[in-house]
């Protein structure tokens, strides 16, 4: 753990109704063990609850799981929120059941990397390291 | 031969066995001992010999570990008959195979209907309904809340209209039909119940379940509505009506799968899963119900995970713990409410996305646990369902896999073949002894309903779920495909179903439609009827069935119902 690592605040959001949150408590644990500090939001959450969470929280990164297909929805519709809400420098990620070719057109519009089933967790954290790195040379 | 002088002989035979006994044994025990030091002694492969469940396997199971023929009739019994650890049928699959039932749902009804045809043109005898999540969680295709979800990872059901165009041209009394729906169950089977009246059918001759096992959404699956006091209520009401109106009918099918899948070990799933159904028991009798009036409709679901003989003697531990459970403390008279029945369904969490095709022999060892562990019914998972819905080639190599083990494996030719096995009983017995021992934690925590309340079963299940991620990522236990065997390219090859985007607007024009053409008047007044109803602690079977009838939604009804119950809020944690 570095010292930077400290500060990179995450909301871990389960949108939808879908109620599969085995995938989004790990990865929120995982996250809390490689230091990151973890909001999770409970599970059926509207897009205008997490992005309303990630403002009052003033989170670096919104990671959210999604497994009911409704993916194509949720992703665009958050992000957009945030956008609106004046948070476009938040990461928005996540991962669960997302076909390659609609995680090539999310993040086509300015969404991060998605994560599918049978990923690393250290590999999401090393991901969200990297961006949150590579954002404060900005 | 006098009859002292036989007696005489007949002791002295005795004397001899035993004597031939002893030694066998302490000669047994003598080679053991060596062959303990040979094994000490040598080399053994650097991996753990766990199970999947964190359970420690020895190398070699003896009579020291489980002498099966001891106490035969006590602990294993003939199949069909009491404790039902060798099957709960007397000739199990000399009779009748398991039913081969695939869970099926997408887009409208209209578009589910001819599947279903399809399905049961092809020879398939038993439907089961895969609903999408807003009518899981109670909510109209057209609800704000439903936006995105609408017919993808099931049917969209918001009105008995849209019950009836499931069902059009499916006679309902002679197909049995299972609905996994559990938040607003009792509203899905006024639906159900009304639309077979449609077709001239009446509740009495329905046969089919549903899952309606409400404790173990609020412990793992999540789809819930109410606060678990009013949701228990319409269960036992549910109990209640079908006990005199739809006696064929399961009320209820106690569900381990959710459990498992959300990552619970085999005991914690077994247990969890018994335990919440002597609940229902306890509630059915605090009620004032007679147990063998409705325990004989209590149905199981599990999971059958990877660990072939772990999986095996779970099957076999249910059912003497439930027999055991329904006879001795609930006074349980009829054989029928000691034996427990299940569904299986293989399981969805061990498919990998990384060479999927691997997971048809996943499934194919899970379904032959299935099989040898003696289930009623089974699911076999799709390849390709870590990617998206299965396509019919998918769906089909699944259904392939069951006729294979069915037609020719020759497993289902003798009953429990294991039995008998030192690893097998050894193990049976195991998870008997772990299940009593959560259960003596659950009555510590003061129940099912307080141990949810606090959040005890959530952290038992997150934490061996975390624990398996934890041994998956260190590389001590090998995924093939994913930690273990990977191929360069990630790139996934084979083909996923795509739903169709115009089902949301399709579905809310019909909901538009509906709303104009039925009568207001009466829709007020049936939810009108229902508000009492939940205030006054009636049967509320009846009153949601004249709502159905009077085509109010889901989510009206639902809503009417939450108006008094108020909603659950589930303790947020990870």
């Amino acid at each position: 753990m570095t010292e930077s690592d400290q500060k990179i605040r995450v909301l871990v959001a389960k949108p939808g109704l879908d109620g599969h949150d085995r995938g989004a408590k790990v990865i929120a644990s995982a996250f809390r063990d490689a230091g990151f500090e973890v909001i999770y939001t409970g599970l059926h959450q509207t897009p205008e609850m997490i992005v309303s969470a990630a403002v009052q929280e003033d989170v670096d990164v919104v990671a959210m799981s999604v497994l009911s297909g409704a993916h194509m929805t949720l992703f665009p519709r958050v992000k957009k929120l945030l956008d609106e809400a004046g948070a476009d420098d938040v990461l928005l990620t996540g991962g669960g059941i997302i076909p390659e070719d609609d995680v090539a057109t999310l993040e086509a519009q300015g969404i991060g990397r998605l994560f599918g089933p049978g990923t690393a967790t250290t590999d999401a954290i090393a991901y969200i390291r990297e961006w949150y790195a590579s954002r404060e040379l900005v | 031969m006098s009859t002292i002088e036989k007696d005489l002989v007949t002791r002295s035979e005795l004397a001899d066995a035993i004597a031939r006994r002893e030694t066998e044994l302490r000669d047994m025990k003598a080679r053991l001992a060596e062959w303990e030091d040979a094994y000490a002694s040598t080399p053994k492969r650097e991996v753990s010999f766990s199970t999947i469940s964190g359970r420690e396997i020895h190398p070699l199971y003896t009579p020291e570990d489980h002498s099966g023929a001891d106490f035969y009739l006590e602990d294993l019994g003939f199949p069909g008959e009491y404790p039902f650890t060798r099957g709960p049928y007397t000739t199990m699959y000399r009779t009748r195979l398991w039913t081969m039932r695939q869970f099926a749902g997408f887009a409208t009804a209209e578009e589910t209907n001819q599947r279903y045809k399809y399905l049961l043109e092809h020879g398939q005898t038993g439907l089961s309904v895969a609903f999408d999540f807003p009518t899981l969680m109670g909510y109209d295709s057209d609800h704000p809340r439903s936006l995105g979800e609408v017919g993808v990872c099931g049917v969209a059901i918001s009105s008995l209209a849209d019950m009836e165009t499931l069902f059009e041209g499916i006679p309902l009394d002679q197909v049995s039909v299972s609905m996994t729906i559990n938040g607003p169950a009792i509203i899905l089977l006024a639906f159900y119940v009304a639309a077979a009246e449609k077709q001239g059918v009446s509740s009495k001759v329905l046969r089919g379940t549903v899952q309606n096992d409400i404790l173990k959404e609020y412990q793992a699956q999540h789809a819930w509505i109410f606060p678990p006091e009013p949701a228990l209520r319409c269960i036992v009401d549910m109990f209640e009506w079908c006990s005199d109106h739809a006696p064929k009918y399961n009320p209820i099918s106690i569900s381990g799968y959710h459990i498992r899948e959300a990552g619970a070990t085999a005991a914690q799933e077994l247990a969890f899963t018994l335990r919440n159904g002597f609940e229902y028991v306890e509630r059915g009798i605090a009620r004032g119900l007679d147990v063998d009036a409705f325990a004989p409709r209590l149905s199981f679901f599990f999971d059958v995970h990877n660990d072939f003989f772990e999986e095996i003697a779970k099957f076999r531990a249910a059912r003497r713990i439930w027999a055991r459970g329904m006879r001795e403390r609930y006074g349980a008279q009829d054989p029928d409410s000691w034996r427990l029945r299940t569904h299986a369904q293989t399981a969805g969490v061990s498919l990998t996305a990384q060479q999927a095709e691997n997971n048809i022999v996943r499934v194919a060892y899970q379904a032959m646990a299935a099989a040898l562990g003696g289930t009623q019914s089974l699911h076999t998972n799709s390849m390709d369902e870590t990617l998206s819905l299965p396509t019919e080639k998918a769906v089909r190599i699944a259904l392939r896999t069951q006729q294979i083990l069915a037609y020719e494996t020759g497993v289902p030719n003798t009953i429990d073949p294991l039995a008998g096995s030192y690893f097998i009983e050894s193990l049976t017995d195991q998870l008997e002894a772990e299940t009593m021992d959560i259960f003596r934690r659950v009555e510590e925590l003061g129940g099912v309903v307080p141990g949810i309340e606090e959040g005890w079963f959530q952290q038992e299940i997150s934490a061996s779920a975390m624990r398996q991620q934890r041994e998956i990522e260190a590389g001590q236990r090998l995924v093939v495909g994913v930690n273990a065997f990977t191929e360069g390219s990630e790139k996934v090859e084979i083909d996923t179903l795509k739903i169709d985007a115009s089902v949301e607007e399709r579905q809310k024009k019909r909901m538009a439609d509906l709303r104009g053409r039925r009568d207001d008047a009466r829709v007020e007044s049936t939810l009108a009827v229902l508000r009492e109803a939940c205030l006054s602690g009636e049967n509320l079977m009846s009153p949601i069935l004249e709502c159905a009838r009077a085509y109010c939604t889901l989510f009206e009804i639902r809503h009417a119902m939450e108006e008094v119950f108020g909603s659950y809020k589930e303790p947020v944690f990870f």
